[in-house]
């Protein structure tokens, strides 16, 4: 059974439930998608299906890429990524995913490369509290004291400092599905999702 | 059209009345209680509209037993039956947040015209 999609996150807005409620909702536009090649534990050591999505004029590809993609014959993809499976049986190259695999009430875990920060401090990379804004006080943002003293003289691994944040792979897990609007690709997800509004996202069904 | 728009669109309600900052209103809403459901009337001067999608509000006013109230109400909320305009006020700015230091006859708005 196929869990997985790729997808486009388009931003964020609410809807109300019947009794009022407001829900916060991530709006993601998924698939279609095409499996593009089916790696088996014989021949490729673990078991995976890669699929494409966002189509491109193969012309803008390079040769190896499209003779990768022949295969599947689908044309050229924007976006190649693989997914897990456990079972093989149900996929054959070529073959269409679409928004068909949600239902409304699923649990979805959202992967996407997280909005870029750049070089920051330590108040907004890691939630110190820095110190106070003014009665004197002169270190405003500054992470404080490194090493202690003669024990142990130095810093001790992972210590957490200023650097760059952002931009990483992240995972948000067991986001519900609110709603599914199958003619415009679109699911509507309970929550924040990792990412700018464009930017790429795996979709995976949880259990 | 934008996708996100359209889903707000759905959301958005189209039935109620137009009503502008400075008019009185009477907003019915619906209260749960337990299993009883039961309506409610706020009535009141809106002092400030706030726009957006389906994120849009908008503040009433009013003064209960000499104490000033202010509620603020989601303008797309299904909780809401329906809202009356029962006056219309002249204003001549788009927050009237100076009622808030304005008792009585001071805090009157002249009619608006239409």
């Amino acid at each position: 059974m196929n869990k997985g999609i790729l997808g486009k996150k388009l931003g964020m807005t609410r809807i109300f439930r019947e009794n009022g409620q407001s829900i916060p909702v991530s709006a993601l536009e998924v698939g279609p998608c095409y499996i593009i090649q089916i790696k088996q534990s014989e021949k490729d050591g673990y078991n995976a299906i890669q699929i494409g999505f966002q189509p491109k004029k193969e012309t803008r590809l390079n040769k190896p890429l499209n003779g990768h993609l022949r295969a599947a014959g689908k044309g050229g993809f924007t976006f190649l990524r693989e997914l897990r499976v456990d079972d093989l049986e149900p996929f054959e190259l070529g073959q269409e995913i679409t928004s068909e695999i949600f239902d409304v009430g699923d649990r979805v875990t959202v992967r996407g490369v997280s909005k870029g920060r750049g070089f920051s401090g330590v108040v907004k990379r890691w939630g110190f509290s820095g110190g106070d804004t003014s009665h004197g006080c002169r270190s405003h943002r500054v992470p404080g004291s490194l090493g202690a003293s003669a024990t142990p003289s130095r810093v001790m691994k992972g210590k957490k400092l200023p650097g760059r944040m952002g931009n990483q792979r992240v995972t948000v897990k067991n986001l519900r599905v609110v709603d599914v609007i199958r003619e415009k690709k679109l699911i509507l997800v309970k929550g924040a999702v990792p990412g700018s509004k464009g930017g790429l996202v795996e979709v995976m069904r949880t259990g | 059209m934008d996708p996100i728009e359209m889903v707000e669109k759905q959301e958005m309600r189209v039935d109620l009345p137009p009503f502008k900052t400075g008019d009185t209103v009477r907003v019915h809403s619906r209260i749960r209680e337990g299993d009883k459901e039961r309506i409610q009337v706020f009535k009141g001067v809106v002092i400030r509209k706030r726009k957006g999608n389906t994120g849009a509000t908008f503040t009433v006013r009013k003064v209960s037993y000499g104490v000033g109230v202010e509620k603020i109400f989601a303008l797309h909320s299904p909780t809401i039956d329906k809202i009356e305009v029962v006056f219309k006020g002249k204003v001549r700015r788009s927050r009237l947040y100076y009622l808030r230091g304005l008792r009585g006859k001071a805090a009157r708005l002249k009619e608006r015209r239409t």
